[in-house]
């Protein structure tokens, strides 16, 4: 087979699975619904937060506002991205369909991006709303930071995706006992990844772990924007290589826990 | 030629020998059956033949291919079917079809789909969501995906498990006549013994991860004096009576 041919065949079967998780959505409204629920939930909150700061306080709340909506919305570009991978990967376990995937000729890393982009769908179809809330309800409009926006998508969607290889990884080798991780662990980070405030104000002990995340470099980038108007390309340069960091390892920690499950027998089980 | 050469196949958890030394072939266009009690070690033989499982030492080789460096050519050329896997429950069958067309790359999918539709009596079940169908129908629908690519070689892990008799018969009818018409070779797995005895040119008996006898049925009826293959069954699983010797 010729590589024209064989890259033909590897897109074929992506399609498959993203068909997979495509059909699975469009036979169920519940589901979408749930896609948008919580990211316009929290805008909803979080917006009426700094409106009503910024009516009581003035100018300053209505900046700080802003640094409140923008890192509420690019923080569930993270979380969406995570949540994405992690459930769709539990959505076959669930299913008891890892076994039939698995002697399919799909190679780990075409099931890998299938569920990358599947999770780029699930993040668009909760952030995009609530996006249009924080447009419709509070003016307020992410993409007025300028183009920089994309690549602070980039980096937190690159992060939420090494967070979910982690968490995959983890329920290979754990089972349904580590499920939990795919709702909580992004969660367990917010405080480090300084979404609405400054890494300064953690306590010194803790900066050094805040400045491992590409999140918290993410975000400091996004306030040099809103607060002082420059592109920190610094932090966003600091953004991109941890995260080239973090995907390898979470990929090194995949490969190796997938070849661990299939000495221990665990792709049949696994869920049970 | 083979279907499936292999040789001294070893798998080991911690202390327990799952599957010990054994050592078999399975002619291209046989049905090969792998016939065992619980815990004799059938579930994880398939499991290394599919690559789902890597075996302690030994070798195995499906359809030319050495399953531990090259196995993803070989299971394009395969398919699978257990009672125990199952297929995504909310997804209609017809979807179900084309998830899996679409992983093992079948040249025009609808024309095929329908072709399978026709052949297993499926119609009227395409847009029905896989999970709201009757065991019998669950089983047309496991073998739908598993003839999805025209495999060449077929691993059945008790394929009427739960089926009533009239539908495990139109099973058992229904692959005798798929294995005549395309000469795929097959290996099941199975608690059935007159399921074994009806399809089955071979048998390999396993116990405690051994192959303890092998043989064709009635070869197998004469060596042990019995009738049926229930009785040879329980006389090597509970050490019996020995086979006679020829």
């Amino acid at each position: 087979m010729n590589s024209g041919s064989s890259a033909r065949t590897a897109a074929r079967r992506i399609w498959g699975l993203l068909y997979r998780h495509l059909a699975l959505y469009r036979r169920s409204w519940p589901r979408l619904l749930e896609l948008a629920y919580w990211p316009v939930l929290q805008m909803c909150i979080w917006g009426f937060t700094a409106s009503f700061l910024a009516a009581r306080i003035g100018n300053a709340a209505a900046v700080a506002g802003a640094t409140l909506l923008g890192g509420v919305l690019l923080w569930e570009v993270a979380l969406r991205s995570q949540m994405g991978v992690a459930i769709s990967f539990m959505e076959e376990m669930w299913s008891r369909n890892l076994g039939h995937l698995f002697v399919s000729p799909i190679r780990p890393w075409e099931l890998i991006t299938a569920l990358l982009l599947v999770s780029v769908v699930r993040m668009l179809g909760g952030v995009l709303p609530a996006l249009l809330v924080a447009w419709i309800l509070y003016a307020y409009n992410l993409f007025s930071l300028g183009p920089v926006v994309v690549l602070f998508f980039m980096n937190l969607m690159m992060f939420g995706w090494a967070v979910a290889l982690g968490v995959v990884s983890l329920i290979l080798r754990h089972g349904a006992g580590a499920e939990a991780l795919a709702w909580s662990v992004l969660f367990g980070l917010t405080p480090f990844s300084a979404v609405f405030y400054p890494v300064a104000v953690l306590p010194h002990v803790l900066q050094p772990i805040a400045e491992a995340l590409p999140s918290a470099h993410v975000f400091e980038g996004m306030r040099g924007v809103v607060l002082q108007g420059i592109v920190r390309w610094d932090h966003l340069i600091a953004a991109f290589a941890l995260n080239v960091i973090w995907i390898a390892g979470a990929t090194l920690l995949f490969a190796r826990q997938f070849r661990q499950a299939r000495l221990r027998g665990a792709l049949l089980s696994i869920g049970e | 030629m083979n279907g499936i050469r292999v040789s001294n196949l070893t798998k080991r958890y911690d202390d327990t020998l799952a599957v010990d030394d054994i050592t078999f072939t399975v002619p291209v266009g046989a049905i090969v059956g792998l016939l065992g009690g619980n815990g004799a070690g059938k579930t994880t033989t398939i499991g290394m033949l599919l690559g789902l499982l890597i075996p302690t030492a030994g070798a195995i080789e499906v359809l030319g291919h050495d399953m531990a460096r090259d196995r993803f050519p070989a299971l394009a050329r395969m398919n699978f079917s257990s009672p125990y896997v199952s297929l995504p429950q909310r997804l209609s069958v017809a979807e179900n079809l084309r998830v899996y067309g679409h992983l093992y790359n079948v040249p025009n999918l609808e024309q095929r789909i329908a072709e399978l539709a026709a052949e297993l009596e499926l119609r009227d079940l395409l847009h029905r969501p896989a999970g709201k169908l009757s065991a019998g129908q669950k089983t047309r629908v496991a073998l739908a995906k598993a003839l999805i690519n025209r495999p060449e070689l077929l691993l059945l892990d008790e394929p009427t498990a739960s089926l009533d008799p009239d539908t495990g018969d139109w099973v058992r009818s229904w692959l005798e006549r798929y294995r005549e018409d395309t000469g795929c070779t097959i290996l099941l797995a199975s608690h059935n013994m007159a399921e074994v005895e009806r399809l089955c040119s071979d048998v390999l008996m396993l116990k405690r991860g051994r192959i303890v006898d092998r043989g064709t049925p009635q070869g197998l009826l004469d060596r042990y004096g019995r009738k049926d293959m229930e009785e040879v069954f329980l006389d090597i699983a509970r050490d019996r009576r020995h086979a006679v010797p020829a």
